[in-house]
């Protein structure tokens, strides 16, 4: 659970909200040197596992959006609230992976320990991410010596430590070749397909066309739109949406 | 064999002295650079550009300070410890302290900003933030105790004073050197300044070695 601008919520509000949604945010406003970086942002996620693609411009606000959903940061005002039986950690992967200085199997021990996993368990666990992110091959290798493509999807598999309801990716391909890209997406659709909610961030259109169950667009730090991908593809509801899909939208 | 045993117990004094020294100013050093580079408490600043100042110390006075306070009238003279090698020891690890602090706390500090998002992500504990960076930067650190074994082997004001070059009993590499030449008696201080040389070139290639070999495995 995150420490920080985290609400416990009521009963009764989550019978307000309705039962449906893993996580709520509610008017979220972040302000540095002045200018306002994130506005009034609200949008829910729901409890049902799958692909939400944070979609929109560079400078969007995109990534630090995460980063408080995340909890590394604290909103400047706005609540981010979790459902009541929101249970164990948020997965993060960040756009470059930062990765000990030792072999891939010690990275994930590492962060086995100190998500505190019982020792008698890690070893299990250990082999299971390692086939889960098609590591087993370079399990000692040292893992700053892998491909961009096997380091990000260690960096996934460090994420996925703790079996977490809601993983954040920010950006996790944006230095990858396409076969590499390819094989992350693949990796983040069967995470997917195993009960968690993704949120990723891209400002790659056709990435969000392959792999989004609905897209949140966001621009200047404000929502425009939350929408199935399937509506968002065919007709955005936003003008500044419909610019970016024609490639005409103005930063 | 008189000039042979007696080389070999300067040579065995020097190492002696040094390396306790820079075995204590990096048990000292270490956790006070990781704490200045991840610590946040107030005077922090102040902290880090004393110890940066402090490593310029002039091993001179760092010897007449200790000389003041160890001899017989001064507040700790009933230690009796002038003239002994603790009292070089002491010297030396207050000489070499600020160097392996400050190294470390610009290592910490290089570490900290690359894996702070990481570990907070991951819900990492400050002990198990500083445990991972102290383990991190194992290759690095070989760096800074080296800095520091140079400045304490090659160091002789400080010893000089508070241990008064006493045959048998304080003498080390730098001060007999500096007596031997000044008596004329080079056979001996030439043997002994070659002697510290390759001394010196030896650890630091043990280090380097031992060092390169960490970073290969770990590919840094």
């Amino acid at each position: 659970m995150p420490e920080s601008n985290v609400l416990p919520l009521k009963p009764k509000d989550s019978q307000k909200a309705g039962a449906g949604f893993l996580i709520s945010v509610d008017a979220l406003g972040y302000r540095r040197g002045g200018r306002s970086l994130l506005d009034a942002v609200s949008f829910e996620l729901g409890r049902d596992p799958g692909i939400t693609v944070l979609l929109g411009p560079n400078g969007a606000g995109k990534s630090l959006l995460l980063r408080l959903i995340g909890g590394l940061i604290r909103p400047d005002s706005g609540t981010i609230r979790f459902s009541p039986d929101f249970r164990g950690p948020i997965g993060m992967v960040f756009q470059k992976p930062v990765l000990l200085r030792r072999s891939v199997r010690a990275n994930l021990l590492h962060a086995l320990a100190i998500a505190r996993i019982p020792r008698r368990e890690r070893t299990g666990i250990l082999a299971r991410l390692l086939v889960e992110a098609d590591l087993t091959h370079c399990a000692e290798s040292p893992a700053r010596a892998l491909s961009g493509g096997e380091q990000q999807r260690l960096a996934m598999a460090r994420a996925l430590v703790g079996d977490p309801v809601l993983l954040l990716l920010d950006e996790p391909t944006a230095s990858l070749d396409p076969a590499a890209t390819a094989a992350f997406e693949a990796l983040v659709r069967k995470v997917a397909g195993e009960g968690a909610r993704i949120l990723l961030v891209t400002h790659d259109l056709h990435q969000a066309r392959r792999i989004a169950d609905d897209v949140l667009f966001l621009h200047k730090g404000r929502i425009c739109e939350h929408t199935p991908a399937a509506t968002f593809f065919r007709a955005p509801a936003s003008g500044e949406a419909d610019a970016y899909c024609k490639g005409t939208l103005l930063t | 064999m008189l000039f042979y045993s007696q080389l070999l117990e300067i040579v065995a004094l020097s190492l002696e002295v040094s390396l306790v020294a820079v075995m204590l100013a990096a048990l000292i050093g270490i956790p006070l650079g990781a704490l200045l580079a991840i610590g946040r408490f107030p005077g922090r600043t102040a902290l880090i550009v004393l110890v940066n100042a402090l490593m310029g110390l002039p091993p001179v006075v760092v010897g007449l300070g200790l000389y003041l306070l160890l001899s017989r009238s001064g507040p700790l003279g009933i230690l009796q410890l002038l003239y002994t090698p603790t009292a070089m020891i002491i010297a030396q690890t207050i000489l070499v302290t600020p160097i392996i602090a400050s190294f470390s706390h610009q290592i910490f500090a290089d570490l900290h900003r690359e894996y702070d998002e990481m570990l907070r992500a991951m819900r990492a504990s400050r002990w198990q933030t500083i445990l991972t960076l102290i383990r991190e930067a194992r290759h690095a650190l070989i760096t800074a105790i080296l800095a520091g074994l140079g400045r304490a082997l090659s160091e002789i004001g400080a010893v000089m004073i508070v241990g008064g070059n006493i045959n048998h009993a304080t003498r080390v590499m730098t001060t007999a050197i500096a007596l031997e030449t000044s008596k004329g008696n080079l056979r001996l201080a030439v043997s002994l300044g070659l002697i510290l040389l390759a001394l010196s070139f030896a650890i630091n290639l043990a280090l380097h070695f031992l060092r390169s070999r960490l970073e290969r495995a770990a590919h840094a």
